[in-house]
């Protein structure tokens, strides 16, 4: 897959580090299913983790704890995990990254439950878990619709399944991923020929800059 | 490490997984500890990523990353995975990943046992502050928002020490290129 818009370098480091909020890592695990360039650099940034790891001091462990670990070993229950087969599928046939395709049960993005929010826009929740920060969800926007002027009051990641859109960033087509901070405001215009059907994590709620904007916002609610 | 992992892969050797053990064990245990883990959840944690090590040791791939890289890979997403409470979203692992044909061939085998050594290398000279940030995230378990307000600094400039970071490391890699 032919990507034009990769992950933000700091985005990497923190989603190697594990402490980028759930609904963000959810983003990034799509986009990395697709995207060779940002995969390779997440597995660099893994190997920061390993070395760290590594060079951490020793901490002593109970005198039973090898003992525990070696009981359990001949425990039943503990299973030897299958070897995947399916590697070769990433997802980008069906338009669903398999990371993806686990949370909305090997749908497809027509047979998810779509709410309608608004003139041209519905969405569709993912659920995550109670200590989240973040809000995930599936949007789907008609096809030529402006959607309002918006900054974030955090993290904005988008990463587009279907269509395109356009905003003063760029051409954002499948694969792309738009990784925006809280001092970057948008406005994106979904290309005439069809919907655009994006999988978006924000951090914080959007702020939109137009009275219109801030009027839609608590009924559309992004 | 890969000799011993490749051990407990194809006959379920216990003695190389306790050699594994041995090595990987503590500095688990510190690991966890560092994150803020209590004693024996610490330990709790220990014990499952090496299960988990036990059960997935075939799907280690050696020409993806070192066994250590591994091993954190599998302590990180079993940490996530405990504190998140319906499981929904998973990290990928690096026995998880979609594969695509534009991957680096699996011929660099001998490169990447290099890697760690050219990352440490790449780590241990960055300034200061830089490695500062990265400790706080990787190990201190801190998001950049936290990070920011720990070292009373923008998040602008949190973001940017990392940029700087990950750029050093990449750019030692590319050494072996």
């Amino acid at each position: 897959m032919k990507v034009s818009h990769h992950l933000d370098q700091s985005t990497i480091v923190s989603y190697a580090s594990g402490t980028l909020d759930e609904a963000l890592s959810a983003v990034v695990a799509c986009h990395i299913a697709w995207c060779s360039e940002c995969r390779q650099a997440v597995r660099h940034a893994e190997i920061a983790g390993g070395v760290m790891l590594d060079e951490l001091a020793p901490a002593k462990l109970s005198a039973t704890c090898l003992d525990e670990i070696m009981a359990r070993l001949d425990d039943e229950s503990i299973e030897i995990e299958p070897s995947r087969t399916n590697h070769g599928d990433d997802g980008s046939i069906s338009g669903v990254p398999r990371p993806l395709a686990k949370m909305i049960g090997g749908r497809a993005l027509d047979e998810v439950e779509w709410r309608k929010v608004g003139s041209g826009v519905w969405f569709h929740d993912l659920p995550v878990s109670e200590g989240a920060k973040g809000k995930l969800r599936l949007m789907k926007i008609a096809a030529g619709k402006a959607m309002p002027e918006h900054s974030h009051g955090g993290m904005e990641l988008t990463l587009v399944l279907r269509g395109a859109y356009r905003d003063a960033i760029g051409h954002f087509g499948i694969g792309d991923i738009a990784d925006l901070d809280e001092t970057i405001g948008h406005k994106p215009v979904v290309t005439p020929d069809e919907p655009c059907i994006c999988l978006v994590a924000t951090e914080a709620p959007t702020r939109f800059k137009s009275l219109v904007g801030r009027i839609m916002q608590p009924i559309v609610g992004i | 490490m890969a000799g011993l992992l490749g051990r407990v892969a194809e006959a379920r050797d216990k003695q190389a997984f306790s050699e594994l053990f041995t090595h990987y064990g503590p500095r688990l245990k510190s690991f966890m500890l560092r994150k803020g883990s209590p004693t024996e959840e610490a330990e709790d944690l220990v014990q499952e990523t090496m299960i988990a090590v036990w059960r997935k040791a075939h799907l280690y791939a050696s020409d993806k990353g070192s066994v250590t890289t591994w091993v954190y890979t599998v302590a990180r997403n079993l940490r996530i995975d405990r504190y998140r409470r319906n499981g929904a979203v998973h990290l990928t692992g690096l026995d998880d990943y979609d594969e695509a044909a534009d991957d680096t061939p699996s011929d660099d085998v001998v490169n990447r046992s290099q890697e760690d050594s050219l990352v440490r290398a790449a780590l241990a000279e960055l300034p200061g502050e830089q490695s500062e940030i990265l400790r706080l995230s990787y190990i201190q378990d801190m998001p950049q928002s936290e990070i920011a307000e720990k070292l009373n600094i923008p998040l602008g400039t949190v973001k940017s020490r990392m940029r700087l970071a990950y750029r050093r490391m990449r750019r030692g890699l590319e050494d072996l290129a």
